[in-house]
């Protein structure tokens, strides 16, 4: 496991991206800019930067790559990145495990790599949710200035949800791959270590272990603070307008959505049963035997198209909703957490200011550290934003072009068995004639 | 039109208006709808419109109803071109159609009578109204008037009937008309037929069968009516509820810069689907329409086949009291009592009676006998006839139901492709503006 991961990249430092120099170029900054050492949350992630020794070249192409990238991610993150990706990450192959405390299910995680950040070039480890829970907790705490992607909802209610039908897991698979897959898209998150040992490590329960208890301390330091925030920028502002509007619509669409599936279910069963009457009604007839036989066999097949429409939009439509949900809640946090360390520096500044009056000293380092600390964040954030936008949009456009297609698809599978019914029955009537006049 | 007369197609075709017993007979075979009625190669026949009326009613008191006007035209089109003749027009009201069947139920027993349409909207799913003023309901009221008219046009025996043409052409007179034929003297029979029990010991197969036909299609018609109703309401509940996503989107495009102007067109689309489901579930009414046809259709037949049954019956009462009255004969010409008769207990405990009241006793006996082997011919005859016609004419429905409930079900196989069409149409132009987001 190699130690000197980059610092973040050109987002998160102290100039826009246009004045970062380029890393090869023969100017006196290198790419990383340190505050020293130390474990200061919310800079660094985690651990410490080596600026003095030199990058390898393999490192910086990396870092020349990633940084194409990003712009380019900032544009449409799915257009030709695939090749400037060097991370590759999947989620599947469930499995249930059965033991004496409890039972659970596993999934595969393979990743394929180029970094030389991983000792290996491929790896594949068995986790279950837990563990991606403890990754998720694990990048909030160490890059509390970034939008980290949500996890499908934790809690299911036992005797409502099967938890190991197949249909549940499947739905689950998908959206941790979907998690993992833009943790390793993200420009600063793919570096982080707890990602590293999440891809790679056998065990990953000994390193919960330790880390539920640096957990505890790192939130601790969050809650801490108390400043009061002045004036928050308006850029800031509209971001947070934008979420509470953005959850209440989604909020409108969820309840629109299953108040569908209700509707169509009722309606459903109303069908079946109709379908019942033809089918009972064959029994009497000799002539009519063949139309009132096609046309239960086309509701039935309507029925059965109904249903899939269903369970398609129970499965891929309402889940991935809820996971914007999930997602704009943390978002919000990472708003609240910005005014927070902007009140930080505020509050410092103004003390320092007072006592700078009395004894003329000069502006204490802890000040500087606050005032790069807040611009850093609201670099991280601006960009992530811009990312999470354009993830955003295209996320959707999958999911509502979804929608319309499964909605498609279950009319034309009707058609289709209503369409061939008609042929069938005209068939015979032409059939009918010619004999009739033979 | 629901009952297909095809005739007014073959309008310039003069027919054959000396028809013999044996032709008549294959034209009933034949698709009538294909050579047409007399009645219908003379005329023209439709139920143009409906109105409004007041006034007073039997009672005294203040009532509205509806008036539908018929109207008639010579069936010739005119040589080179140039309008059609105006018709010949007449309002009547739903009570005096009534007032026709009841007159045709009981002058033809053996034919099965068109009904009317409903008086009442039943089976109705939430959003349609029941209310007999209400314009949808008298829309369809019309067009169900007119396919009984074109129906009993159409019929070969029923055609020719003169109050069924005086209905048509006499708006004044008609009433008085169908009470002077002493008709409602037969009614009450009739309803007797309907409602008596009673066993028949030698019942004919086929008309059992028949009635027993009809009573399931009628049960299961009833069934398959109350089922679409209540698929119908909820189908309504579908497409509405996905008028929701059109407010919704347009508010989200709101907030959004580049997926606005797809969210907010696509919302459009969700709008447009809501309001397909409104002329989808009018059109599908013509198919319950047509299925009611048939479910009324069912309660004539069950009416021709008790009324097979009262007359079967009549004809072995007649049959059994002949039987007993020889015997009794027998008896008192022999001297041996095998059937009880009053008097021959009380000439046994009081003493036999004299030669002479014997004698007369015969004689009424010989008298009874004759008169009641009379009335077991005119019975039998009566019998016989009304098997044939009766069957002619079940045989002729049986080909008439098997042709117009099939067209039925292919008509509604055709609304749901043209339902699927619709639906596939607005989720394609909803899927381009989510496309474009």
């Amino acid at each position: 496991m190699s130690v000197g991961a980059p610092r973040a990249l050109a987002s998160s430092g102290q100039k826009p991206i246009t004045e970062i120099l380029h890393p090869l170029s023969a100017a006196e900054e290198p790419l990383s800019v340190t505050v020293g050492g130390d474990k200061e949350v919310g800079l660094t992630n985690g651990t410490p930067v080596e600026t003095s020794s030199p990058a390898s070249t393999s490192s910086l192409f990396n870092r020349l790559q990633l940084d194409d990238d990003l712009e380019a991610d900032v544009r449409d993150p799915y257009a030709d990145s695939t090749e400037m990706r060097d991370l590759f990450v999947t989620v599947d192959d469930p499995k249930k495990h059965v033991s004496t405390m409890e039972t659970y299910i596993t999934y595969r995680v393979s990743t394929k790599t180029s970094r030389v950040e991983f000792d290996l070039p491929e790896y594949c480890v068995r986790r279950r949710y837990q563990d991606f829970d403890w990754l998720r907790i694990k990048l909030e705490d160490s890059q509390p200035t970034h939008l980290i992607p949500p996890l499908p909802e934790k809690f299911v209610m036992k005797g409502v949800v099967d938890r190991f039908s197949e249909e549940f897991v499947e739905t689950r698979m998908k959206a941790l791959d979907k998690f993992l897959k833009r943790v390793a898209d993200h420009p600063v998150l793919s570096f982080n270590p707890h990602l590293n040992a999440f891809l790679t490590v056998k065990d990953l329960n000994k390193r919960q272990g330790l880390a539920l208890l640096s957990k505890v301390g790192e939130s601790v330091k969050h809650v801490a603070g108390g400043y009061k925030l002045r004036a928050r920028p308006a850029e800031f502002c509209a971001m947070g307008e934008y979420l509470d509007t953005f959850n209440q619509k989604l909020g409108t669409i969820d309840r629109i959505a299953q108040r569908i599936l209700k509707e169509q279910s009722e309606y459903l069963t109303e069908l079946r049963e109709y379908g019942g009457v033809y089918s009972s009604w064959v029994g009497s007839e000799e002539e009519l035997r063949r139309p009132l036989e096609g046309v239960a066999g086309c509701v039935t097949t309507s029925c059965g198209a109904l249903e899939d429409l269903g369970d398609n939009m129970s499965l891929d439509f309402l889940p991935v909703l809820r996971e914007y949900v999930l997602y704009l809640e943390s978002i919000k946090n990472v708003l609240r957490k910005r005014d927070q360390s902007q009140a930080e520096y505020e509050g410092r500044l103004e003390a320092a200011i007072l006592r700078k009056q009395e004894d003329r000293t000069p502006m204490p380092l802890e000040v500087e550290k606050c005032q790069d600390k807040v611009e850093c964040f609201n670099a991280d954030l601006k960009a992530d934003w811009e990312r999470w936008q354009s993830n955003k949009r295209h996320d959707f456009k999958q999911l509502l072009t979804g929608m319309a297609d499964r909605n498609i698809n279950s009319y034309e599978k009707s058609q289709a068995a209503w369409e061939s019914l008609i042929t069938l029955l005209q068939d015979k009537q032409t059939e009918d004639k010619t004999s009739e006049t033979n | 039109m629901m009952a297909d007369s095809g005739s007014n197609e073959e309008v310039a075709v003069i027919g054959n208006t000396d028809i013999t017993s044996t032709e008549t007979e294959s034209n009933i075979i034949n698709t009538m709808v294909e050579r047409g009625t007399a009645l219908l190669r003379k005329m023209e026949i439709n139920v143009a419109e409906a109105e409004k009326r007041t006034g007073k009613n039997t009672v005294n008191m203040q009532e509205t109803y509806t008036v539908y006007l018929i109207e008639t035209r010579p069936a010739e089109t005119v040589p080179g071109g140039g309008a059609p003749a105006a018709p010949d027009t007449l309002w009547r009201r739903y009570s005096e159609f009534e007032l026709l069947r009841t007159f045709l139920l009981v002058t033809y027993p053996y034919i099965i009578i068109p009904p009317l349409p409903e008086k009442r909207a039943e089976f109705q799913w939430h959003k349609l109204a029941a209310d007999n003023l209400d314009p949808d309901f008298v829309e369809r009221r019309r067009v169900g008037l007119e396919n009984f008219l074109l129906r009993v046009a159409s019929h070969p025996v029923v055609s020719n009937d003169k109050i069924y043409f005086l209905f048509l052409t006499e708006e004044k007179g008609w009433r008085e008309a169908v009470l002077e034929t002493g008709f409602q003297d037969k009614v009450d029979s009739r309803l007797k037929s309907l409602s008596a029990m009673f066993r028949v010991k030698n019942p004919d197969k086929r008309f059992t069968a028949m009635k027993q036909y009809s009573d399931e299609l009628n049960t299961v018609i009833s069934q398959l009516l109350r089922v679409r109703a209540r698929v119908a309401d909820r189908l309504y509940g579908v497409y509405k509820v996905h008028g929701n996503y059109g407010r919704v989107f347009s508010e989200w495009s709101a907030i959004e810069k580049e997926m606005g102007d797809g969210l907010q067109s696509a919302g459009h689309h969700m709008d447009t689907y809501a309001a397909q489901i409104d002329d989808i579930l009018e059109e599908e009414e013509h198919y319950a329409d047509q299925l009611k046809e048939y479910l009324f259709y069912t309660d004539a037949v069950r009416s021709v086949c008790k009324k097979h049954e009262l007359i079967q019956y009549e004809l072995e009462m007649a049959a059994q009291e002949l039987v007993s009255k020889k015997q009794q004969r027998e008896e008192l010409a022999t001297g041996t009592v095998r059937v009880f008769s009053l008097k021959g207990m009380t000439s046994k405990l009081f003493g036999t009676e004299s030669q002479e009241q014997r004698e007369s006793r015969l004689a009424a006996l010989e008298q009874s006998i004759q008169e009641g082997e009379k009335t077991l011919k005119e019975k039998n005859t009566e019998c016989k006839e009304f098997v044939q016609m009766a069957w002619q004419d079940i045989e002729r429905f049986k080909e008439q139901k098997d042709k117009d409930l099939r067209e039925a079900l292919i008509s509604y196989a055709i609304m749901q492709i043209s339902t699927c069409k619709k639906g596939i149409q607005v989720w394609s132009n909803a899927k381009d503006c989510f496309n474009k987001m």
